[in-house]
C-alpha cells in the first residue's frame, strides 16, 4: 500500500478606576460567518499554559483513507498517553462561539422625544471595545523509531532522524509518497532536534468508529517553543491558504511575535441588506484586508474570556468541552485558582474569575509572505475584542408623523451614506452598486422600510 | 567622524550665503530635537497606519508623568543645562513600545524610568536606557502590560524609512558605529543559523530579508541601543558591547525561544557599560558641544572621561 503523504498544514510542534473596561451593550445577535466560508481553511486548537501545550488538529481530508498520512514535527517524543483522539464537535463549538457576528438594532420612534434624546446620547457612547518497518533498516538511514502505537483509528510512529535524506528514504520505503521538496523542508526541523509524528489510518479501526470523516488528533507535550510549523504545509500549496487557530490560554490575548497581528476592522454600522448575505460580506471584507496587507498579517477575529460572550453567537463551552479542547489547567492539579464556575446558563454574564481566554487568529498565507513558521506569545492584554458588525433598521414611520421625524430622516440619510461608504472601503465593492442595493430612493428622506434587509499525566484526557 | 560645527555632507559650491547660514543653524540644533521629530513621526505612523493599540490618554499621561518627573528631579538636584528633551525621548520610546490595558501603567512606568536615570548612576552616567528599563519593569512587575515585537510588520518601505530616519538621527549623535555593529552581528548570527539549519540559499535569502525588514529590529538598532548616554565611551568598547548584545539577543530568541530578545539583552548587559568604561576609558558624549571645543567623540574617543 502506498500512501500519499499529506504534510500537515498546521501542526504542532512546535484594575482599577482607570481601567479601560469593556462596555456591555444590548443588541440582537442575528448571524455569523463561520469557517465553512473558507474552503481551504485548516483549523487547529492550541491550549497552552506555561510550557505545557495541547494541540488539536482537525483534518478535512476527503480522499481515500488508505491514501491518508500525516507528518507533524513535534518538539519531544510523544508517548502513547500523550496522544488522544479529539472530538470534531469541539472545533464546531469553538468556531460557532467565536465566529464574526452581526447584530441588529431597530431605530426608535423619533416622535418619542424623550426616548429619542436618550438614544442620541447612547449613540455618543463609543462602540464597545469590549472592548489545533524494520528497526535495522531504519538505523542505517539514520532514522530511529522512538515509539510506535495505535490510538483510535490511527497507527502512529514517532521518528527521529539524523539527515533529511534518510528520513525521506525511510518514508518512501515505508509506502509514503512524498511531495517534491519534502526533504529540504524537513531538514531544518531535524537540525533543531525535533521529532516527527507520523500517523496513518488503520482501516479496520476506522470502520469500527462508524464515522465517515477522520477524527481530530490531539497531542500534549512540554516545550518552551510556542509556535506552529506552518512551512511544511506549503510544499505543495497552490495559492493562498487559510488557517484558523483557536488559542486557549489562561491569562491574556495571544499574538504572533514574528508577524504583525492585526485586529480586523469591526464594530461598525453596515447597510441592512447585508443581513441576507453576511457570509459573502465577511469573505469579501477579509479578502480585501488580506490583500491590502499583502497577505503578510495575522488577524485577530475574536478575543474573549471563555465563560461569557456579548452578544453570543453560541453559548460558551462548558468546563467539560473546554477540557476536551485541551484546557488541562482548569480545576485540576495545576490550577492555583479553582473558582471556575460552570458557564452553562441562558444569559452568560461576565465571570468572577474564569481560567480560559480564547484568541481566534485567522492567517491567509503564501510561501513568499510567510517565510518563517509562526511564533507566538501570550500577552497580558485582557481587552475583549470581537469581529462584530451592526445593522440599524430605520424607523418605519413617515416624515409627517411629527416635527422630529424631519430631523430623524435627515440624520438617517447621512447615516446610510456613511454605511455605504464604510461597506465600500471594507470590501472594495463599488459604491454605486451598494447604494442601489440599499434602496435609498434618490437620497430623499423617505425611510427605506424597517424590514429591509508525556510523562506526568497533566494532559486533560485519561491515560490509556 | 562628523562634527556638529559643520555639515560635511554639503558640497562646497553650495556652501555660500543662505546654504552656509542654514548649515550653521542646523549644526547648532541639539541632536535630540531630530530624534524627537523622528520618534514623533514613527509614533504617528504606528498609531495611524499600524493599528497600535495605544490610546491617546495613555500617551498624554506618559508625557505628563515623564516630563513632570524630569522637572522635579532637575529642580530637586538643582541641575543646570538639563532640560526636558531626553525625558521627551523616553516618553516617545515608551509610547512606541509599551502596551497596557489600563491607564495607570504608562505614567507610572514613565515616572520610574526617568527617576532611575537620576538614581542608578555609575561614573556620572546613568546605567539603563530609560525606555528599555521602563519596558522591562512594566512587563515583569505590572499586570496588564506587554510589548508587541511584531507590531511593525515587515513591509519593505517601512524598513527603508526606519534606516533612513534612524541613520540620520544616529549620525547626528555620531555614535552610529554601535548600530551598524549590532545589525552586522545579529544578522550574521541569523545567516549562520540558516546555514546550520540547512536552509537552501534562495529561502535563506528570503528569511534574511524577512529579518532585515523587521521594524522592531531596526527601531532597536537605531533608536535604543544607540543612546549615546548608555553605551561605552570608547569606540572599541562600543563595538564589543554591540556584539555582546547581539549575541545575547540571538540566544534569547533562538536558543531559549523567548520573545523580546532585543529588549532583554540590552537590559541584562547594560551593567557591562560602567565596567567597560573603567577598563577602556573614552570621552563622554555631550549632547550640545561647548563652543570652540571639538564635539565629544570626535578624535576624542581615547581621551580621559570628562569629570
Amino acid at each position: 500500500m502506498r500512501s500519499s503523504l499529506l504534510l500537515s498544514t498546521l501542526a504542532g510542534c512546535c484594575a482599577a478606576a482607570l481601567s479601560l473596561s469593556a462596555q456591555a451593550f444590548c443588541g440582537f445577535y442575528v448571524g455569523k460567518a463561520d469557517t465553512t466560508l473558507f474552503n481551504e481553511a485548516s483549523q487547529v486548537i492550541v491550549a497552552r499554559d506555561g510550557e505545557r501545550t495541547v494541540i488539536s488538529m482537525q483534518n478535512d481530508y476527503r480522499g481515500d483513507l488508505r491514501e491518508f498520512a500525516l507528518v507533524v514535527p513535534v518538539p519531544t517524543v510523544l508517548r502513547k498517553g500523550q496522544v488522544n483522539i479529539g472530538d470534531k464537535r469541539i472545533f464546531d463549538r469553538l468556531d460557532a462561539y467565536s465566529a464574526p457576528r452581526l447584530t441588529e438594532y431597530n431605530d426608535e420612534n423619533p416622535c418619542d422625544r424623550r426616548r429619542y434624546e436618550r438614544d442620541k446620547r447612547s449613540d455618543m457612547v463609543p462602540a464597545p471595545m469590549a472592548a489545533a518497518p524494520a528497526a535495522r533498516a531504519s538505523r542505517s538511514l539514520g532514522v530511529t523509531i522512538e515509539a510506535s502505537y495505535s490510538v483510535g483509528e490511527y497507527d502512529i510512529v514517532i521518528l527521529s532522524a539524523k539527515e533529511s535524506d534518510g528520513l525521506e528514504t525511510w518514508l518512501t520505503q515505508n509506502g509514503y509518497r512524498l511531495p517534491r521538496g519534502a526533504a529540504r523542508a524537513l531538514a531544518p526541523y531535524i537540525r533543531q532536534n525535533m521529532k516527527f509524528f507520523v500517523a496513518k489510518v488503520n482501516l479496520r479501526e476506522q470502520a469500527a468508529t462508524g464515522v465517515q470523516t477522520l477524527r481530530p488528533l490531539q497531542f500534549a507535550f512540554e516545550s518552551e517553543k510556542f509556535m506552529l510549523p506552518l512551512r511544511l504545509g506549503m510544499i505543495n500549496a497552490r495559492g493562498p491558504q487559510d488557517l484558523i487557530v483557536y488559542m486557549l490560554t489562561r491569562h491574556g490575548r495571544v499574538e504572533t511575535t514574528n508577524y504583525r497581528t492585526v485586529k480586523l476592522p469591526a464594530d461598525m454600522d453596515l447597510p441592512t441588506y447585508i443581513r441576507s448575505d453576511f457570509g459573502g460580506f465577511y469573505k469579501a471584507m477579509f479578502k480585501n484586508q488580506a490583500q491590502k496587507d499583502g497577505n503578510r498579517a495575522v488577524y485577530t477575529e475574536y478575543f474573549w474570556d471563555m465563560s461569557w460572550c456579548d452578544p453570543c453567537a453560541a453559548n460558551p463551552l462548558s468546563p467539560e468541552e473546554l477540557r476536551q479542547a485541551g484546557v488541562f489547567w482548569q480545576g485540576g492539579q495545576d490550577s492555583s485558582n479553582n473558582s471556575f464556575a460552570p458557564p452553562q446558563r441562558s444569559v452568560p454574564m461576565p465571570p468572577q474569575g474564569s481560567q480560559a481566554m480564547l484568541t481566534r487568529l485567522h492567517v491567509r498565507y503564501t510561501p513568499d509572505t510567510f517565510p518563517e513558521d509562526l511564533a507566538f506569545q501570550e500577552t497580558a492584554d485582557r481587552t475583549n475584542f470581537q469581529a462584530r458588525y451592526v445593522l440599524r433598521n430605520p424607523w418605519n414611520g413617515s416624515v409627517n408623523d411629527c416635527p422630529e421625524a424631519q430631523g430623524y430622516f435627515q440624520q438617517l440619510h447621512v447615516r446610510q451614506e456613511k454605511e455605504a461608504r464604510q461597506l465600500a472601503t471594507l470590501t472594495g465593492w463599488e459604491l454605486g452598486s451598494i447604494r442601489n442595493r440599499m434602496d435609498l430612493r434618490g437620497g430623499n428622506f423617505t425611510p427605506s422600510g424597517g424590514s429591509d434587509g508525556g510523562g506526568n499525566g497533566w494532559w486533560p484526557w485519561r491515560q490509556n | 567622524m562628523h562634527t556638529f560645527s559643520a555639515d560635511p555632507g554639503t558640497p562646497s559650491s553650495v556652501q555660500s550665503g543662505l546654504g552656509r547660514r542654514l548649515a550653521a543653524r542646523i549644526a547648532k540644533f541639539d541632536a535630540r530635537l531630530f530624534q524627537i521629530a523622528f520618534l514623533a513621526t514613527l509614533l504617528s505612523i504606528g498609531v495611524l497606519l499600524r493599528d497600535f493599540s495605544l490610546r491617546p490618554e495613555q500617551m498624554a499621561l506618559t508625557f505628563a508623568a515623564g516630563l513632570a518627573t524630569q522637572w522635579l528631579w532637575v529642580r530637586h538636584l538643582r541641575l543646570k543645562n538639563v532640560g526636558l528633551l531626553s525625558a521627551a525621548i523616553t516618553c516617545f520610546g515608551l509610547s512606541i513600545l509599551l502596551r497596557a490595558d489600563t491607564l495607570w501603567v504608562h505614567p507610572l512606568i514613565a515616572a520610574l524610568a526617568i527617576s532611575a536615570k537620576f538614581l542608578i548612576r555609575v561614573g556620572g552616567k546613568h546605567v539603563y536606557n530609560p525606555a528599555n528599563l521602563g519596558v522591562i519593569l512594566a512587563i515583569t512587575l505590572l499586570p496588564g502590560a506587554w510589548i508587541s515585537p511584531g507590531q511593525w510588520g515587515n513591509d519593505l518601505a517601512y524598513a527603508l524609512w526606519f534606516v533612513a530616519l534612524g541613520g540620520l538621527v544616529v549620525q547626528r549623535a555620531r555614535r552610529m558605529d554601535i548600530s551598524w555593529m549590532f545589525l552586522a552581528c545579529f544578522l550574521g548570527l541569523c545567516i549562520a543559523r540558516f546555514a546550520w539549519l540547512g536552509v537552501p540559499f534562495a529561502r535563506g535569502l528570503t528569511l534574511l530579508t524577512h529579518q532585515t525588514q523587521s521594524g522592531a529590529l531596526l527601531l532597536f538598532a537605531f533608536f535604543m541601543i544607540s543612546d549615546p548616554m548608555t553605551i561605552p565611551n570608547r569606540a572599541g568598547a562600543r563595538l564589543f558591547y554591540a556584539a555582546a548584545v547581539a549575541l545575547a539577543a540571538f540566544l534569547w530568541q533562538f536558543y531559549l525561544y523567548r520573545p523580546n530578545g532585543l529588549i532583554w539583552a540590552l537590559f541584562l548587559l547594560a551593567p557591562m557599560v560602567p565596567l567597560l568604561d573603567r577598563l577602556l576609558p573614552g570621552a563622554r558624549h555631550q549632547w550640545q558641544p561647548a563652543a570652540g571645543l571639538p564635539a565629544a567623540g570626535q578624535k576624542g574617543d581615547a581621551v580621559a572621561p570628562a569629570s
